[in-house]
């Protein structure tokens, strides 16, 4: 982290390895992402691994951070930033890979890649944003869209009778995943939480443990169309209620 | 560890599938990515054999989509990396391959054509010409080269490597079903000691070796039209100035030919054979086959018809191979006569009963 102050101005508080030049981020006023990238960062600065990483983003809003980190970065295609990862992974294990994708991405049209992934039990970081839509599209259902949600593709609310209920994901690796693995579904409503599942990930993969996996529960206002206070408390109240926070697989690893 | 490798000139009789696998090896492939399709399989079979002896790597995906995004990576992490692949495994690798021409990822692909559309036959077909050399929604920033024999599958696929690396585009190998399940002989070699030198990769990320690079931001996605526009552009010039060095093609008897052979691939075969006897008749035939489909040799061949009155265009496809002659040769008045054979093998007496129906 920077000193926050300077000339006797508060600066805003960046990981070091966030690309300076390319702040403020792209991301709508209110959106989950920017938290969950920071506590990315602060991660990434902890374990000093900067150096060694490479992050691969997805297609939606989870390529708006392409060029967020100082950081050697890949945006891929929508759903195969899994297997761009894994792939670079296999071919140089030195590497800490580090796959970003939201909810879409990586329950949709990148489901086999994750579920397969988690199979195989590869050495890499899987971060997923689940934010209960496809925003970077204009806010459809997404896989994750609660049931009866009110989206773009489902004005009268989710009918779980037509479209099922909402993929748990972290329950689905953590059931596949042969021993190693580390699953865990976080939230931005706790930050200091999130930063420890996300660092015991990265620390999964550097340990060569297995895979690692973190679902980041996150927001989405502007496709929500919720003001803060409602943003809010759909993020703690009602995703929380259906999607369980906490550690699935691998709670045993230290915090560094 | 490594063995050393293809001593000296080596005169083998194998598969054509088995011939790709140690053609990988012969030009220092580091890993293959697969998911099993018919008639592919074998390369796999044989580099999964090959490669724990020459400290190479292999993994095995959910998919071919997987096997072409997991080669992606593999490629940009500086490592040699190729994956192989038929039909509807071609038709779901064009997206990787897409990434590749956008992002210049010199990502190697072996395809071995079955029929088609559909799953169809496991076989034969030429029929992923036009998927190979175009597959995707860009322009055909790519490298085809259509093999016919067995040397040429072991020389084209080293070749492939090198090429790839040297100009960054994906670059394919497309053989078929017969070139890949067949056995022939051909004489394999280590290509350092016949002079060819390997082209060195290169990381294009992640490179772990030096801690102390710039970082670099690759992306595939664009804000504006204009700024699409100058990569596309860019790449377009790019590709232009590699065509006119990587052309290849094959021709003889064209000179005073009243009638000219077009073909490629296994075909060609058939074809050079019934130019050779019909030849030996004295008739004026001429033989003409690209070897790069990508790069076409639109020039070459545009030369070479000049005197003929007409042309045989024999294909194991419905036209896919002839709309690329009609697109290359606009203009010309010459004749075309097609023999079009989707899925089904063109044998030199099919060729030389379609030359006698001509006069």
């Amino acid at each position: 982290m920077q000193e926050l102050e300077e000339d006797g101005i508060l600066q805003p508080a960046m990981p070091s390895c966030w690309c300076q030049e390319t702040k403020p981020h792209k991301f709508c006023p209110g959106c989950g992402h920017g938290i969950i990238l920071k506590v990315l960062g602060e991660a990434i600065d902890e374990l000093g691994i900067k150096d060694t990483m490479v992050f691969g983003c997805d297609i939606g809003c989870s390529l708006l951070s392409w060029d967020l980190f100082s950081i050697d970065t890949v945006q891929t295609h929508h759903g195969r930033t899994t297997p761009v990862i894994t792939g670079m992974k296999r071919a140089n294990s030195d590497i800490i890979g580090v796959a970003y994708m939201g909810d879409g991405g990586g329950y949709a049209i990148g489901s086999q890649h994750l579920f397969n992934a988690a199979v195989r039990n590869e050495k890499i970081t899987i971060l997923l944003c689940n934010n209960c839509n496809y925003g970077m599209t204009g806010g459809q259902m997404a896989p994750t869209t609660l049931p009866g949600m009110k989206t773009e593709t489902t004005p009268y609310g989710r009918d779980v009778s037509e479209t099922g209920y909402p993929t748990k994901g972290p329950e689905m690796v953590a059931a596949v995943a042969p021993e190693g693995a580390y699953v865990a579904r976080g939230t931005i409503a706790n930050v200091r939480q999130l930063k420890g599942f996300i660092k015991k990930a990265l620390e999964n993969q550097i340990a060569g443990r297995g895979i690692s996996f973190v679902e980041c529960l996150s927001s989405c206002p502007t496709n929500w169309r919720t003001n803060a206070k409602q943003t809010w408390e759909f993020v703690e109240k009602d995703m929380a209620g259906f999607f369980k926070v906490g550690e699935l697989r691998g709670s045993e690893v230290k915090e560094g | 560890m490594a063995e050393v490798l293809l001593q000296g000139e080596q005169r083998v009789f194998m598969t054509g599938n088995e011939v790709v696998a140690w053609a990988a090896v012969a030009a220092k492939a580091d890993i293959m990515y697969g998911y099993p399709i018919t008639p592919q399989n074998e390369i796999m079979h044989y580099w999964t054999r090959l490669a724990p002896k020459h400290g190479k790597r292999f993994l095995q995906v959910e998919d071919e989509i997987s096997a072409g995004f997991t080669t992606v990576g593999g490629v940009m992490t500086g490592r040699k990396a190729f994956t192989a692949t038929a039909g509807p495994g071609n038709v779901l690798m064009q997206e990787s391959a897409n990434m590749a021409e956008m992002m210049r990822v010199p990502i190697v692909y072996v395809v071995q054509q079955r029929g088609g559309p559909s799953t169809a036959t496991v076989i034969y077909a030429q029929q992923e010409t036009t998927l190979t050399c175009f597959g995707g929604n860009g322009e055909g920033h790519r490298l085809v080269y259509s093999t016919a024999t067995h040397q040429e599958l072991f020389d084209y696929t080293i070749k492939a490597f090198n090429m790839a690396w040297t100009y960054r585009f994906p670059t394919f190998v497309l053989g078929d079903g017969y070139q890949a399940k067949m056995r022939e002989s051909l004489t394999m070699y280590n290509p350092e000691e016949k002079g060819i030198q390997l082209v060195k990769p290169v990381p294009l990320l992640g490179d772990t070796t030096k801690p102390e690079r710039q970082f670099k931001h690759l992306r595939n996605t664009y804000n504006t039209e204009d700024e699409l526009y100058k990569v596309v552009m860019n790449n377009q010039r790019d590709w232009d100035n590699m065509a006119e060095k990587v052309v290849e093609w094959d021709e003889k008897g064209c000179e005073d030919a009243e009638v000219i052979l077009l073909t490629h691939g296994i075909v060609a075969r058939s074809a050079i054979t019934a130019y050779q006897q019909l030849r030996a008749e004295g008739k004026k035939v001429g033989f003409f086959r690209p070897i790069t489909l990508r790069p076409f040799p639109g020039k070459e061949l545009k030369e070479a018809i000049k005197n003929a009155k007409k042309l045989l265009v024999a294909e194991s496809a419905y036209g896919q191979f002839l709309k690329m002659v009609q697109n290359n040769i606009f203009g010309s008045q010459i004749e075309i006569v097609p023999l079009l054979r989707p899925g089904v093998g063109i044998t030199t007496e099919e060729i030389v009963a379609e030359y006698h129906k001509l006069s």
